[in-house]
């Protein structure tokens, strides 16, 4: 387990140094290749804005009022069972359908339990195992007119089942 | 379907509270909420400058594809039937590195580009191909390296280490991926063995 924290601080600065030392060796103009493609990250952030401002609006109003409260409750007893803190249900049944849909109530989650509590940690390793099945589905077969999905559905969903599995068992094992 | 999600997220937030009467609780949340939506927005643009920046220097060095190369033989096991020359394989490849690296924007259109390759292969047909739902399948299984879009809001929000979370999503996706693999094995089989009956 100390491996994979020691892992987790280094692999960032690790491929940033090898991206400056293959570009300088490639003879990249590295800091204008870096601007480049910082525009693009930043009009991406701003583009992101209206959407994921709707979904954390819609959220809070859904938890401010009492409501989330009162599904997590009625499901409780379900997830307690295998492990799984009730509180993160909704995104996992939101990662597959929307990825601002599910930003947001990771960002939620994380708001309000902490970014170093359980949940925050799950909600967070939990974001990257899974992705936006439906998405996925709907734009790469309907961009080039497949009609009729096949399995893929199925297996997409079933992938998205065990992320979220795998993302409870192992943040349970090292942090939990 | 997203939409009616967002419709009913307020509908219902809204009557439960009229029955509940935490309706002042509710006004408060509007307008709390989107101000910190702004300021969410806001630390992601630090993050998402930096490493989109980052990422055109291993794109313009080639870096990127270098990494493709790497991967290849593992690609041709998981796709047979995709000839390792042809086209669909490198948009195939680009697509899963650009995941790898979180540049979802960019993993879409290779994404699309290694479809429309694929269909030809399969003869143009409307139904999809063995390789096409692997595809797919490898893309939903959310393969990231560096989940970018978690740590900055992990940072946002004051984590005494951002970045702790990425061994563990490293080790999920992994798990994630070979698991959408099998799954997607297992439907191709049975898809075999009923067409053989």
């Amino acid at each position: 387990m100390a491996l994979i924290t020691t892992f987790s601080t280094w692999i960032v600065p690790c491929l940033i140094a090898i991206i400056l030392l293959y570009g300088t060796f490639k003879k990249v103009a590295s800091y204008d290749a870096f601007v480049e493609g910082g525009k693009e990250g930043f009009s991406l952030a701003i583009s992101v804005m209206p959407f994921l401002l709707g979904m954390l609006v819609a959220i809070s109003v859904f938890r401010a009022s009492g409501a989330m409260d009162a599904l997590i409750h009625l499901i409780s007893p379900l997830l307690s069972a295998v492990g799984m803190p009730p509180q993160v249900l909704p995104l996992a049944l939101m990662r597959p359908l929307s990825g601002t849909g599910a930003l947001g109530l990771m960002t939620d989650l994380i708001k309000t339990y902490g970014a170093d509590s359980f949940i925050g940690k799950l909600a967070s390793v939990m974001q990257g195992s899974t992705d936006t099945t439906f998405y996925v589905v709907t734009v790469y077969f309907g961009a080039v007119g497949i009609h009729r999905i096949g399995d893929a559905l199925k297996v997409g969903l079933l992938a998205d089942l065990v992320g979220v599995i795998c993302a409870v068992w192992i943040v349970t094992l090292m942090f939990g | 379907m997203i939409n009616i999600i967002w419709v009913a997220l307020f509908l219902i937030g809204m009557g439960y509270a009229a029955f509940n009467g935490t309706m002042d609780d509710v006004n408060k949340a509007i307008f709390n909420s989107a101000g910190n939506a702004v300021q969410i927005c806001f630390g992601l643009i630090s993050v998402l400058i930096f490493w989109l920046g980052l990422m055109k220097i291993a794109e313009k060095s080639g870096l990127l594809e270098k990494l493709s190369t790497l991967f290849k033989p593992i690609m041709k096991r998981i796709f047979p039937e995709v000839p390792p020359e042809h086209p669909a394989m490198g948009y195939i490849m680009s697509n899963t590195i650009a995941n790898m690296f979180g540049l979802g924007n960019a993993a879409t259109p290779m994404g699309i580009k290694a479809m429309e390759e694929l269909k030809k292969l399969n003869g143009g047909k409307s139904t999809p191909s063995r390789s096409m739902i692997t595809l797919l399948a490898l893309n939903t299984s959310g393969l990231t390296l560096v989940p970018t879009t978690v740590i900055a809001i992990r940072m946002n929000s004051h984590a005494l280490s951002p970045t702790d979370i990425v061994g563990p999503t490293l080790l999920a996706t992994c798990c994630t991926t070979v698991a959408a693999l099998i799954i997607d094995r297992y439907f191709y089989h049975r898809r075999k063995r009923r067409e053989r009956k």
